[in-house]
């Protein structure tokens, strides 16, 4: 069942300028790892070494932080969207 | 060196030091951590002296090696340079020697401290070769960029949550900018934009052109410590939105250092919050170097950051200068812009309610001991959040044109005061 992923700017060389991919996960953490599989690299831009998210990364589902959801555990439906961000400043 | 750069050098990760070039860009492709202006400060040290300073306008233009332009600054000639007040009324209030107001409730020329960091990036953009403008904001950056892009003539777009202050939104629409309204808090209309910034060709200032705006922030520390007969205050008490002010005070103190403008000397920068969007300073008084976002619920609208950009460092200059943090209540933000307005003839925003309340508490807590001075740093005029006061100052009485009702009101006065 597909999930759509929204590649930031910073990521989408590794994506070949891909700006939209899908992916079959079941959760978050999954997803990353399914896009590794696909575009070697991307995992550690996202992760740290200690498989952790990394701090100036955002993660949302559907357009709510997974930090408010489950985290990397946060489960997928079918037609669900995830978007990757970079920390924002002050406005 | 080219001499098209200025005095700057590269862009530099924060997390990892990977260096870039100096365009629009904000994060390192490597770790996502910020970028920001790394600079040749042994240049800037030959040319940055305190006479050159001196002999030049009273704008934050006067210590334009340090502010990320290439060329001559384009927009916002006029930005900065804002009284620093001796507040002896409100320091006798807060029970602290002495206490001094940094009131950049009156910066040209939208009344709030987001002029210094828009004059910069408006000026980069330009020499970038940006033609449109645009930034996601809580009311304040929307309004100095709409008003400092229709001076320069470019054309700009401003994202902001739909349920701001009614001042802010027409202080906005009023320069002719394209003024879009979110139907989220702030940190969902910062995640929009930037994914609105990857797509389109624009000078997002907040987002791809961040690292040279933050650094407009640095001109309030310059500032503060030159109007302080070139020194660095004790404390200094800043309000946390991002983060971002606060980091940038600590690292104008620290420039100023370098260059040798003024002494080394022990320094506290102190952070503040509302209690309705404290990640920070929830933080700070937990001893954690790492925050939980949280859902913002305060009348303090400017500061409603929940997912804070800069909070990391804001808590490690906090650890790093032995300071603290505290957060305050709505209530107790109006009454603090109360008393500064009662005290001091200055009306702040619900931002400057939220730097007195907390420096009123950190006094009385002793973490600013008593015998010691502070600099508040207001960044934002009560004008614009007239909403968040309405009903909490009394009315005016009313009476018909007659001397003789005035006089029956003035005796009935005295009889209460009495």
């Amino acid at each position: 069942m597909p999930k759509k992923v929204r590649i930031p700017t910073p990521l989408r060389k590794l994506t070949n300028n891909e700006e939209l991919v899908e992916v079959n996960a079941a959760t978050v953490g999954e997803a990353i790892v399914e896009l590794q599989t696909r575009f070697p690299g991307i995992q550690e831009r996202l992760v740290d070494e200690k498989g952790e998210v990394r701090r100036f990364v955002n993660v949302y589902v559907n357009e709510e932080d997974i930090r408010f959801l489950k985290n990397k555990q946060t489960p997928l439906k079918d037609g669900d969207e995830i978007s990757i961000i970079p920390a924002i400043a002050g406005g | 060196m080219s001499e098209h750069q200025g005095y700057m050098k590269a862009l530099k990760c924060r997390e990892c030091g990977r260096e870039y070039p100096l365009t629009a860009t904000h994060v390192c492709e490597f770790d996502f951590g910020p970028l920001e202006v790394a600079y040749d400060y042994d240049r800037i040290k030959k040319s940055l002296t305190k006479a050159a300073i001196q002999s030049r306008p009273k704008t934050m233009w006067r210590y334009r090696e340090l502010l990320p332009v290439a060329n001559d600054p384009t927009v916002g000639l006029q930005v900065g340079f804002t009284p620093l007040v001796k507040a002896d009324r409100l320091a006798r209030k807060l029970g602290i020697r002495e206490l001094w107001i940094k009131n950049d409730t009156v910066n040209y020329p939208t009344l709030s401290f987001k002029d210094r960091v828009v004059s910069v990036a408006l000026s980069r953009s330009r020499e970038l070769g940006f033609d449109t403008v645009a930034c996601a904001s809580t009311g304040n950056l929307a309004n100095s960029v709409a008003a400092q892009a229709a001076s320069a003539g470019l054309k700009s777009y401003v994202f902001i949550p739909s349920d701001l202050e009614q001042g802010k939104i027409l202080n906005s629409l009023i320069y002719g900018a394209r003024v879009i309204g979110i139907k989220g808090h702030y940190d969902e209309v910062n995640r929009l934009c930037a994914e609105i910034a990857g797509k389109f060709g624009w000078a997002f200032v907040n987002v791809n052109m961040r690292p040279y705006y933050a650094e407009g922030s640095k001109s309030m520390a310059y500032e503060i410590a030159e109007q302080s007969g070139w020194r660095i205050p004790r404390h200094t008490v800043v309000p946390m939105a991002s983060g971002s002010l606060l980091t940038k005070i600590q690292k104008g103190y620290q420039e100023f250092v370098k260059l040798g403008l003024v002494p080394e000397t022990k320094y506290s920068v102190h952070g503040a919050q509302a209690t309705g969007c404290s990640p920070i300073s929830v933080a700070q008084k937990a001893g954690l170097d790492f925050f939980k976002p949280v859902k913002p619920n305060t009348i303090a609208k400017s500061l409603a950051i929940g997912t804070p950009a800069d909070g990391f460092y804001a808590l490690r200059v906090m650890r790093d200068t032995q300071a603290a943090a505290d957060d305050v209540t709505d209530d107790e933000i109006r009454d603090a812009i109360k008393l500064l307005a009662e005290t001091e003839g200055i009306f702040a925003e619900t931002a400057g309610g939220v730097t007195v309340g907390v420096a009123k508490k950190l006094i009385a807590s002793g973490k600013i001991p008593r015998d010691d001075s502070a600099v508040l740093c207001v960044t934002g005029n009560g004008l614009k959040t007239l909403d968040a006061v309405d009903g909490y100052v009394g009315k005016p009485r009313e009476i018909k044109p007659s001397l003789r009702e005035f006089e029956a009101l003035l005796a009935n006065e005295e009889k209460v005061n009495a």
